[in-house]
Formats: C-alpha cells, structure tokens, sequence
C-alpha cells in the first residue's frame, strides 16, 4: 500500500528549483530515509508535505489525502519532528503535550496516552519539568513523543540526530526503530548523516539539487557500485596485480606500490589474497578493505562527496533565503 | 467545530500561564505605569489645570489605556518569538484553524493585558484616583474589547516582521505615537488643531474617551462615538490578524 505518492513534485523559489520534478511512493510500514546534503531540498520536499509550503506545481498525497486540497486531513495524518525545536520552552512537557492534544482534538485516555508516548522516548521523570531546562536530546525525544502523540500514520522526521552525541543519536535511533517494529508505523526522515540513513532506512532516496538521483535500499545501492575494494600494499605491486589476474580478481587502480582490487565479498577474499602473495614469494606490508558507505554512492552519482558539500550549500541556502525574505 | 474551540481554550491558556511563569515580566509591566501615576500625576497635579477634576484622576483611564496597548500589543508580537524559537510550525501544521488561534491569542493576551489593567487601577486608587467600584463591570467589558483589538493588531504585524529587530521600528514609530496622540496626558480640547486631527486617527483616543466616560462620567467624545470605533478597529484589527496570519509560510 503506499501511504505517500508525489507527482512531478516543484517548488521554485524565484528561479532556484529548491525541489525539481520529484515523483516518488512511501510504502506504508516503511523507514523511508531522504538522504542528501544540507540544501539539497530535504526539508523543502519535507515541508510540502507536511502542507507548510505550498508546492509550485506538481501534487502529492499524504495517507490518500491531496496535500493542496485536503491539508487539513493530511496534517490529522501526520506527526512532524522539526529540524529546528518546536517546543514552547516555557511550558512543562505535559503542557506542550497537552496544548498539542488540545490542538489536534484527542480528548479521550489523555493521561494514559501522554504516559504511553512519554515512556516509549523514556521522559516519564521529567514530565512536569519546564522544557528550559532540558537538554538537546530530551527535547528531541519530547518531540517525538508530542508527534505521536495523535497516532498519526506517517512520523516525518527532519534531521532528528543533527547536533546530538553520539549516545542520544543511537538512543534515537533505537525509539525509531521501536515505532516500525511496535507500530508498524510509516517513517519518512531526512538526514545527511549517511550511516544514520545506512542504520535504520528501509529504503534510502539519495537527493541533490532538488532531484532524486538515486532510491533504493541500503544495500542494493552500495552493491550498486560492485563491491568492495581491497588493497594491498605491496613491494611487487604489478606482480602481485598479475598473478591476481590470473585467478580473475580484476584490478581497479594502481599506485605507490599499492594496488586496489574491486571484489564481492570483501573480507573473505582477503585470506586468498595473502596467500596466494605468499605462495608466490610477495612480501606484502598491509591489506586494507573498504566496503561502500552510501557516501561512495552518492559519490558515483554525483561526483561528490557527501561531506565536501556540507559547508558551502548550508552558506549558500541561507544567503539565498536571506535574499529571498528581503 | 468543537475541537477548534478547544484548541481556542489551549492556546489561551498558554498564553495565561506563560505569563505568570515570567514572574519579572508580571512585575515589570507595573514599573512603567506606576513611575508614570506616581510623578507625572502627582509631580503634575498643581501646574495642570483641568477643570472638574484633578490631574492624577484625568490621566489615570489615559494610563489604564496605554498599559493595555502595551500589554496587548506585547502579546501578539510574540508571534515573532515564536517563530524564533520554533514553537509557530507546531501550531502552522496542526489540524487547527489559524484563525482559531489568532482568536485563542486575543482572548489569551486580552486577559493577560486585563490583569496587568485591574492592578494598575489598584495602585491607582491606593495613589488617591477616584474610581468607582460600580464602574467596573462595565470597564472591564470596555477593557476586553480593547486589548483583543491590540493584540490582534501586535499579531497581524508580527506575522508581517521576519526577527525581533522590527519590534523596536513598532515600538518608536507606532506604539509610543499611539499613546502620546491619544489624549492620555492631556485634554484634546486645548491641542493645536493639527494634533486633533491627527488624535483622531488615533484607535487609541476612543479607549481612553471610552475608559474616561466609564470611570468619571464625562468625556469630550459621546460615548456611543467611542464604542462604535473600538468596536470597528477591533473587528479590522482581527481580520487583520487572521489574515496575516493565515499567509504565514513558515
């Protein structure tokens, strides 16, 4: 079944094609992951879909509801974690969850659902503490808990681990992976940490510029590039290249008496490697395997690395927007 | 329909118990007033001269009118705040209609900005201003439908503001000409013809006409004159708010 479809997707801000022509279906149940740098139009296509920007041409459904003409519907689909906190700082967690329950009309079981959803992202202790003095992790675990709260179909998440430690970051992950397995809830998260979207996406839509240019699972889209890569360093590099030939490892690149071997199954073809170096008497000072990160995919397709993008776009996108609100 | 009146009831609340959390802002928003009754309205008492009355007793609907602009006006550009600090796309992608809590806003900062009124009247009367106990359900009718009207009129103009910079350019350019325009200081009567005219213009000017009949019985402008522009400024004010608001994209 799927939960969300989107046709020929636009959002043009003057002339700057934030998201271009994006068609793509969410399945309902799944983790659906939108990977891609800062300003690639995440949070643009995010925003369309959760009926915040109106899209400029294109249309899209959310649980069977259209989102230009049926907003209100799809927003009583749907919990939203922004990318940015969206807590009223001033008010204890119960009260930013109960002005939101208020907001979406839950009346029934209050109590007993607030205490459910605070459990799940384990705040329960904190419940009457005023949201100021939470830190970063709680408030994005009390966001989670404040967009379940109305038992929407779709969770969208935007960026929710950006600027965590690395503890909280897994802990997040875990109550993300709880509400699939428990809930068998829909999950559509933006992201650009790409072991983020690695770790926890069933299925992963890499995005630049406003366009999807590849979407598929983890998986399938590192093997996409074909395999591994293991290489040797070696004294005899060109020897050891063609003996390896002969045994039908191709060879990928060679240089600095290193040579760089694309293979399926990496790690269990590094014992045949050095033996074979071994049985032909070539000294061999250190082997190193490399499996793809969906870095290297977005590498292949774009020509780029995922991290190399980081800074200038984030710049770019807010020197846009500031000429834009201007 | 129920739920939009029960998202109107939250967000009043909100607004009720932001307030009174902010414990500094309750007790500074008497600062003000006070300094203004206690040495403008006695340091002034024996220069002014206005006939039938004194001068603490004809300033005092004038400053009980500039603490609920103030208060209001306050009250709705946190809209700003809120969408400094996030908590607006909470409420922009909620099932809720925006002019619910445009309405669930007015109604909140209003009591609000009544609270602060009804204490400052208190301070007034401890000064020596003659207030009448029987006054008082009336005025605090009249009170309700001005602060709604300036709350609304602070949201419609901070759905417009990007960041808390344009709040002071509000501050300077409309808020304070409002209130030194509005015959709160001094009787229009007397005022160079210009100033009149442009007093006129005023919102303002009816409050305090209106707040000053209710108080002591008299007033330069015929009551119903008074109520009918509350009343108009406070449904154009709230369109307004509920229009702007309606347009915000983020």
């Amino acid at each position: 079944m799927k939960i969300i479809e989107t046709s020929e997707l636009v959002k043009d801000y003057n002339g700057l094609k934030a998201v271009d022509h994006v068609s793509v279906d969410v399945s309902g149940g799944e983790i659906f992951g939108l990977l891609g740098p800062n300003g690639a139009g995440k949070t643009t296509l995010l925003s369309m879909l959760v009926t915040m920007r109106r899209p400029t041409s294109g249309s899209a459904s959310v649980n069977g509801f259209d989102i230009s003409s049926e907003p209100g519907k799809v927003r009583k689909s749907i919990g939203v974690v922004f990318q940015d906190p969206s807590l009223d700082e001033e008010l204890t967690a119960y009260e930013n969850l109960e002005l939101h329950a208020a907001m979406y009309g839950e009346k029934e079981d209050l109590n007993k659902r607030i205490g459910e959803v605070v459990s799940l992202v384990g705040l329960e202790d904190r419940l009457h503490g005023i949201v100021k003095t939470f830190s970063g992790g709680m408030r994005r675990r009390l966001e989670i808990a404040r967009g379940l709260l109305h038992r929407p179909a779709v969770l969208f998440l935007d960026e929710p681990t950006l600027g965590l430690d690395p503890q909280t970051r897994a802990a997040i992950w875990e109550y993300i992976r709880k509400l699939k397995k428990e809930y068998g809830m829909t999950i559509v998260m933006t992201t650009h940490y790409m072991e983020e979207a690695d770790h926890i996406c069933d299925r992963v839509a890499i995005i630049d510029h406003g366009k999807i240019i590849a979407l598929d699972t983890p998986v399938k889209l590192k093997d996409s590039l074909g395999g591994d890569t293991i290489t040797v360093e070696t004294p005899k590099a060109k020897q050891l290249a063609a003996e390896l030939e002969k045994e039908g490892v191709a060879e990928c690149s060679r240089h600095d008496g290193k040579v760089t071997f694309c293979v399926k199954a990496g790690e269990k073809r590094i014992p045949e490697v050095v033996g074979l170096a071994k049985d032909k008497h070539i000294g061999v000072i250190s082997v190193v395997l490399h499996k793809p990160t969906l870095d290297d995919v977005f590498l292949h397709y774009t020509g780029k690395t995922i991290r190399e993008e980081n800074g200038t776009a984030r710049d770019s996108i807010r020197m846009r927007r500031r000429a834009m609100h201007r | 329909m129920n739920h939009e009146i029960s998202a109107v009831i939250a967000i009043w609340k909100r607004e009720i118990i932001r307030f009174f959390r902010a414990k500094s802002r309750v007790i500074g928003t008497l600062g003000f007033p006070f300094f203004f009754l206690a040495v403008l309205g006695t340091g002034l008492n024996s220069v002014m001269d206005i006939p039938g009355t004194n001068y603490l007793d004809f300033m005092t609907p004038g400053i009980l009118a500039m603490v609920l602009m103030f208060g209001s006006v306050f009250s709705g550009v946190i809209v700003i705040m809120d969408r400094q600090f996030g908590f607006l796309k909470e409420t922009l992608v909620a099932p809720v209609n925006r002019a619910s809590i445009v309405i669930g806003k007015s109604l909140g900062g209003a009591t609000t900005a009544m609270f602060q009124g009804v204490l400052m009247l208190a301070v007034a009367s401890l000064l020596g201003a003659n207030i009448s106990l029987e006054s008082m359900p009336v005025l605090l009718v009249l009170m309700m439908l001005v602060s709604s009207a300036f709350v609304s009129l602070g949201t419609a103009i901070a759905s417009l503001m990007e960041d808390m910079h344009g709040f002071q350019l509000v501050m300077n350019f409309l808020v304070m000409p409002m209130f030194f325009l509005s015959g709160a200081l001094f009787p229009l009567e007397h005022a160079p013809e210009i100033l009149r005219l442009v007093s006129y213009a005023d919102p303002l000017t009816y409050a305090v006409e209106a707040f000053r009949f209710t108080i002591s019985g008299s007033s330069q402008l015929p009551i119903a004159a008074s109520l009918g522009v509350i009343c108009a400024f406070l449904g154009a004010s709230t369109f307004a708010a509920a229009y702007t608001f309606s347009r915000i994209e983020e």
